[in-house]
C-alpha cells in the first residue's frame, strides 16, 4: 500500500525537486562559467556565489518605472521567469519519468521559448526608447533564425527515436543499443550554435555589454530595475541552464536513470553537476577564444546552424534509416 | 421552400431557413438606408443572431448522416441541389461562429458619412454572408457557381464601398479580375469532373450534381486536369502564389469588417472547394498532386511571412499574413494527398486534421486582428504603422485583445495557432515512412521551411503589435484616441475567447474534426467509438510515448508559478515602485521620434531576404539640408508576370483593333464576307 503511494508520489516529488533545483542551481552555473571566464582571462575572479548575491540586492531595491510604462511591462518579467522555470522543468535531468513532461514535447519547448523572447522584445518596446526597439528588433531577428534551427535539431533527434516526447528521445538515446549518430554530430553542432545565439553568448551578443551598438538583449532590459530585473536575470539563468541540461539530455544522455526513485538520486546528481561543471567550462573557452561578430554577420552564423541542422536530418534519412 | 426529402425539420431546412433570414435582414436595410441606428443597432445584430444560429444548427449536423434537399430554383430541368455533410457542416460551424462576431463589431463600427450608406451596405455584407453559406451547402455545380459569384460580387462592393478613392476601384477591379479567371479555372473544372474526359453529349443527363461526379469514374490524365483546374481556381481565390496579388490590394481596401470576413471566412470558402474536389469528387489521387501542393504551399507561406514583414500599412501587414496562413492550409493539403496517394489513410488524417484545425484558427485570430486594426483606424484615422504607436494606454482593451490575437497568429502555446503548427510539424515527422525516398529526401526541407515560416510570423505579430500598442505615440493626435465601443468590445471578446477555447481544448476540438476526416478519408485520429483514449487533456494524436501536449496543464502552471513567483516576492521582499523619466542609458533628450519605426524594424529583414524584394531606396547624402529617406518594397511578380500579360493583352486587341472602324459600311462589309465564305464552305 504505501509501496503503491510512493509508485505516484516519487515522480511527482522528483519533479517539483527538479524545479526547485532548477531555480537554486541557475545562477551557480551563470557564476561558474563567469568565473571559469576570468581565470582563462587572466582576470581575478567573482566569487561563485555572486549571482545569488546579486538577485538579492535587487530584490531588495525599489523599482523605478518610466512614465508610459504599461500594465504590459509589469507583467513581462513575471511571464518570462514563469517560462524559462517551466521549460527548466520538463527537461529530464534527473530522472526522465516526470508527470510534466507530457505536458509539453520537444515542439512546444520551442514554443516556450518563442513565447518568453516575444515577451521580452514587447516589453522592450514599451517604453518607447531607442535603445528598447533596437534591442527587440534585434532580439527578432536572431530568434526567427535560432528558433527554426532548434526545432531541425528536435526533429533529427526525434527521427532517431521515432518520438517528439523528451522523455522517450532521452531513454532512447540513454539506453537503446549504442550506435553513433553521424546526424547528431551535425545536430550537435547546430545546437551549440542555437544555443550561443539564444543566451546571448558572446560571438553573437555579450552579457556583459552595456556598449550601444553591440547590445541585444541588454538593450531591451535597459529599463528594468530592482525586483523585475532580479527577474528577468534570474530567468536568463535559468535559460542558460535548461539549455545546458537539453544539450546534455541530447548529445550526453548517459547517467540519467529512467525510474523516479530516490535511490539513483545521489547518482544522478553527482553527473548532471559534473557534466554542468564541464559545459559551463566549454562555454567560457569558447567565449574567450572568440571575438563578437558585427550584427549583420549574425545571421550568417545562424543561417549555418539552421543549415547543419537541415543536414543532420539529411543525414540521418541517407545514411541512418537503413533504406 | 425546401422539398423534404425525409420526415420532419431537418437540419439542412433549418440552414435554409437562417440564410433566407440574413437575406431578409439584407434587404430590410434598404427601408431605411440612411438610418444609421436602425440598421446598426437592429438589423447587424439581428444578422449576428443568425450566424449564432447556423453555428449551433452546424454543430449539431457534424457527424449525422449527410441530408440532402432539392430547391426548385434555377433553370427548368435543373434544380438547385443541396447537400449538408460533415465537411459542409464543418465549414457553416467557422462561418457562423467568426460572422457572429464580425456582425456584432460592425454593428459598433458603422459610421455616418463612411462610403456606401449603411442600409445598402448591410445588404451587400448579409448577402455576402448567404451566398458564401450557399457556396458550403451546394450540391451541384450550377448552384455552386451562382453562389460562387454572388460572393465574388458581393464581396467586390464591400471593397469598394469608398470608391470615390481612386486606388480603391484599382483594388477592386484587381479583386474581380483574379475572382473572375479563378472562376474560370473552377467552372472547366467541374465540365471535366461532369464528362470525365467524354465529351459526347450522349451519354446520360448533364445535371452536373456531385453525385454524379462522385461516380464518375476518371481516368489519370483527366483526373489531373480537373484537379490542376480547381488548384488554379481554388488558389486564385484563396491567394495562392503567383495568384495571390489582390489580396494585399483588397483586404486593406475594404471596411475592417469586411476585411475580417474575406481573410478570416471567404479564403476558408476556396480552402473548402479545394477540399471537396480533392477528396470528395475525385478519388484516387497521384502522388506528384500532392508533391505540387507541397511546393506551392511552401512557396506561398515563405513568400507572405517575408513580405508580412517588410509592410508599413498594418493591415496590409495582416494581408500578407493571411497569405502565408494560406500557403500553410495548402502545405497541409498537399501532405496530405501525398500520403493518401501512397494509401497511408492513418497518417494522412493527420495532415488533414491540422489542416482543418488551422482553418478555424485562422478564422478566429485573423478576424480578431482585423477587427482592432478596425477599431486603430476609427480611434487615430491612420493605418500607416509609422505613426501609431502608444494605444495601450488610449485603448486597452482592443490592445489586450490584440496581444491575444497575436500570440494566436504567432503561433505560441498555450493558444490555438500552435495546436495546428504542432500537428502539422507532426505529420512532417512521419514521412520518413513514405516509400518513396526522393519525397522523402524533400521533407526535412519543407519542414525547416515551415519552421522558418512560423517563427517569421512571430517577427512580424512583435512588430505588428510593438509598434501600433507599445512605445510612445508617434504623432501628437493619437494621444487623443479613445477605446472601442461596447458593441465592438464584445465582438472582439468573442472572437479572442473563440482562440482561447480552441487552444485549451484540442482534444475536444480534434474530437469533432474527426468526423470530417472520417468522412473524407475513412479515418479519424482518435479510433471511432472509443473517442479520447488520453482523456480530455492529453493531446496526444499517436501514442503519449511518441508526442503529447497539455495546453490546459501547460497554462495552469505558467499561472502557477506566475502567481507564486508574485506571492513570494512580494511577501518576502516589497512591492514598491516609483514613477521616473525613463533611464535610456541615460540619454535624456528622448522623443517619440527616436523609437523604431515599421521600415526601422524591418531593415534587418529586407537586408537577409533582399533578393526576395524589388527595392527602390532613395538615401540623402551627408550634405543634403533636407534629408529624405525614401524606401519602396514591391512584389517581383507584378514586373514578372502581371505587367507582362497585361501587356501582350493590350498588344493583343492593338493588333486586332484594326477591325473596328466603327463605320457600319465596314461592319456591313465583314457580314456580307463571312455569309460569302459561310457559302462557299457550306457548298464545299
Amino acid at each position: 500500500m504505501i509501496g503503491d503511494r510512493m509508485d505516484i508520489l516519487a515522480p511527482i516529488l522528483l519533479q517539483f525537486l527538479e524545479l526547485l533545483m532548477a531555480l537554486a542551481l541557475a545562477p551557480l552555473l551563470t557564476g561558474w562559467v563567469n568565473q571559469c571566464r576570468a581565470w582563462l582571462q587572466n582576470r581575478s575572479a567573482p566569487p561563485l556565489l555572486q549571482p545569488y548575491r546579486q538577485l538579492a540586492k535587487l530584490f531588495e531595491k525599489e523599482v523605478v518605472l518610466a512614465h508610459n510604462a504599461s500594465s504590459l511591462f509589469r507583467a513581462a518579467p513575471y511571464v518570462i521567469f514563469a517560462c524559462m522555470a517551466l521549460a527548466a522543468a520538463i527537461v529530464p535531468t534527473l530522472s526522465t519519468d516526470l508527470p510534466f513532461g507530457p505536458a509539453a514535447d520537444a515542439i512546444a519547448l520551442v514554443g516556450i521559448f518563442a513565447l518568453a523572447r516575444v515577451f521580452i522584445a514587447l516589453a522592450g518596446m514599451d517604453v518607447g526608447t531607442s535603445f528598447g526597439s533596437l534591442g527587440a528588433r534585434r532580439e527578432m531577428l536572431i530568434g526567427f533564425l535560432a528558433e527554426p534551427a532548434l526545432l531541425m535539431v528536435f526533429f533529427t533527434a526525434s527521427l532517431i527515436s521515432q518520438s517528439t516526447s523528451l522523455s522517450t528521445i532521452v531513454s532512447t538515446l540513454a539506453r537503446g543499443e549504442f550506435t553513433i549518430y553521424p546526424s547528431l554530430a551535425f545536430a550537435g553542432i547546430a545546437f551549440s550554435m542555437v544555443s550561443l545565439a539564444e543566451n546571448a553568448r558572446v560571438p553573437v551578443d555579450n552579457p556583459t555589454t552595456h556598449l550601444e551598438l553591440t547590445m541585444i538583449h541588454e538593450a531591451m532590459i535597459l529599463e528594468y530595475s530592482g525586483r523585475h530585473l532580479a527577474l528577468i536575470e534570474w530567468a536568463a539563468a535559468l535559460k542558460l541552464y535548461a539549455y545546458s541540461c537539453l544539450g546534455l539530455a541530447l548529445f550526453f544522455p548517459w547517467g540519467i536513470p529512467q525510474a523516479a526513485e530516490f535511490a539513483n538520486l545521489p547518482v544522478a546528481l553527482a553527473g548532471l553537476l559534473f557534466k554542468l561543471g564541464i559545459g559551463g567550462f566549454l562555454l567560457a573557452v569558447i567565449e574567450t577564444v572568440s571575438a563578437k561578430m558585427r550584427i549583420f554577420r549574425a545571421p550568417e552564423f545562424l543561417g549555418t546552424a539552421f543549415m547543419l541542422a537541415v543536414l543532420a536530418m539529411l543525414v540521418h534519412l541517407l545514411l541512418e534509416t537503413g533504406k | 421552400m425546401s422539398s423534404l426529402s425525409g420526415s420532419g425539420f431537418l437540419s439542412i431546412d433549418w440552414l435554409l431557413t437562417l440564410i433566407a433570414a440574413w437575406l431578409l435582414i439584407g434587404c430590410a436595410g434598404l427601408l431605411a438606408p440612411r438610418q444609421l441606428g436602425f440598421v446598426g443597432r437592429t438589423l447587424y445584430p439581428l444578422g449576428a443572431l443568425v450566424g449564432l444560429a447556423l453555428a449551433a444548427v452546424a454543430f449539431g449536423a457534424l457527424g449525422e448522416t449527410a441530408e440532402v434537399a432539392v430547391l426548385p430554383l434555377g433553370l427548368p430541368d435543373l434544380p438547385f441541389h443541396l447537400r449538408l455533410d460533415s465537411l459542409s457542416a464543418l465549414f457553416l460551424l467557422l462561418l457562423g461562429g467568426a460572422s457572429a462576431g464580425i456582425s456584432i463589431y460592425a454593428a459598433g463600427y458603422l459610421r455616418k458619412g463612411e462610403g456606401t450608406a449603411p442600409g445598402l451596405q448591410c445588404l451587400q455584407y448579409h448577402l455576402f454572408l448567404a451566398s458564401m453559406a450557399l457556396v458550403l451547402l451546394a450540391d451541384d455545380a450550377y448552384v455552386y457557381m451562382v453562389a460562387w459569384e454572388s460572393m465574388a460580387l458581393s464581396s467586390f462592393f464591400l471593397v469598394t464601398s469608398d470608391h470615390r478613392l481612386p486606388e480603391i476601384r484599382r483594388a477592386g477591379y484587381l479583386y474581380l479580375l483574379i475572382a473572375h479567371v479563378g472562376a474560370i479555372g473552377i467552372l472547366l473544372s467541374f465540365g471535366v469532373l461532369q464528362s470525365g474526359g467524354d465529351l459526347s453529349i450522349s451519354n446520360g443527363v448533364a445535371d452536373y450534381t456531385f453525385a454524379h461526379m462522385r461516380a464518375m469514374p476518371h481516368d489519370a490524365f483527366w483526373a489531373s486536369a480537373a484537379f490542376g483546374l480547381a488548384l488554379f481556381g481554388f488558389g486564385a481565390k484563396a491567394g495562392l502564389l503567383p495568384l495571390h496579388i489582390w489580396l494585399p490590394e483588397a483586404h486593406p481596401a475594404a471596411p475592417s469588417p469586411v476585411s475580417a470576413m474575406m481573410s478570416g471566412v471567404m479564403l476558408k470558402t476556396a480552402i473548402y472547394g479545394m477540399l471537396r474536389v480533392s477528396f470528395d469528387l475525385l478519388h484516387h489521387p497521384l502522388w506528384w498532386w500532392g508533391v505540387l501542393v507541397l511546393a506551392l504551399g511552401l512557396l506561398t507561406a515563405l513568400f507572405g511571412a517575408v513580405f508580412s514583414a517588410v509592410q508599413s500599412d498594418m493591415k496590409r501587414l495582416l494581408a500578407y499574413s493571411s497569405i502565408e496562413n494560406i500557403g500553410l492550409l495548402f502545405v497541409g493539403i498537399g501532405l496530405t494527398l501525398t500520403f493518401q496517394s501512397f494509401g497511408m489513410n492513418a497518417l494522412a488524417v493527420l495532415a488533414l486534421t491540422a489542416v482543418l484545425y488551422h482553418c478555424l484558427n485562422h478564422a478566429a485570430f485573423k478576424s480578431l486582428l482585423f477587427l482592432c486594426t478596425g477599431s486603430v483606424l476609427h480611434a487615430t484615422r491612420e493605418r500607416s504603422l509609422g505613426k501609431l504607436g502608444g494605444l495601450i494606454h488610449r485603448m486597452p482593451w482592443v490592445a489586450w485583445l490584440a496581444l491575444l490575437g497575436v500570440i494566436a497568429a504567432a503561433g505560441l502555446p498555450p493558444l490555438n495557432g500552435f495546436v495546428s503548427e504542432w500537428l502539422l510539424l507532426q505529420a512532417f515527422l512521419f514521412t520518413p515512412s513514405l516509400p518513396h525516398a526522393y519525397i522523402n529526401m524533400l521533407i526535412p526541407v519543407a519542414a525547416a521551411a515551415v519552421a522558418l515560416t512560423a517563427a517569421l510570423a512571430g517577427f512580424v505579430m512583435v512588430k505588428f503589435f510593438g509598434i501600433v500598442f507599445l512605445g510612445q505615440p508617434r504623432e501628437e493626435k493619437i494621444s487623443q484616441a479613445h477605446d472601442a465601443g461596447w458593441l465592438e468590445r464584445l465582438g472582439l471578446v468573442w472572437l479572442a475567447a473563440l482562440c482561447v477555447l480552441l487552444g485549451l481544448f484540442p482534444v475536444y476540438v480534434i474530437e469533432k474534426l474527426d468526423f470530417v476526416t472520417r468522412s473524407l478519408l475513412g479515418v479519424g485520429v482518435y479510433p471511432a467509438g472509443n473517442n479520447t483514449p488520453h482523456g480530455w487533456l492529453l493531446l496526444a494524436p499517436i501514442s503519449a510515448d511518441r508526442a503529447s501536449y497539455e495546453p490546459l496543464v501547460f497554462l495552469l502552471m505558467i499561472g502557477a508559478v506566475i502567481t507564486a513567483t508574485y506571492l513570494i516576492v512580494h511577501r518576502y521582499w516589497h512591492g514598491r515602485a516609483r514613477r521616473s523619466a525613463a533611464w535610456d542609458c541615460g540619454f535624456p533628450l528622448q522623443t517619440a521620434r527616436m523609437q523604431d519605426t515599421a521600415e526601422g524594424f524591418s531593415q534587418p529583414l529586407r537586408q537577409v531576404f533582399e533578393p526576395f524584394y524589388r527595392q527602390t531606396r532613395e538615401l540623402p547624402t551627408a550634405f543634403d539640408t533636407a534629408p529624405r529617406y525614401r524606401v519602396v518594397v514591391e512584389d517581383h511578380f507584378w514586373y514578372w508576370l502581371y505587367l507582362p500579360v497585361a501587356r501582350a493583352a493590350e498588344f493583343g486587341a492593338r493588333c486586332v483593333s484594326f477591325l473596328q472602324q466603327g463605320r457600319i459600311s465596314i461592319y456591313l462589309l465583314y457580314s456580307f464576307l463571312t455569309l460569302v465564305a459561310l457559302l462557299f464552305l457550306v457548298r464545299g
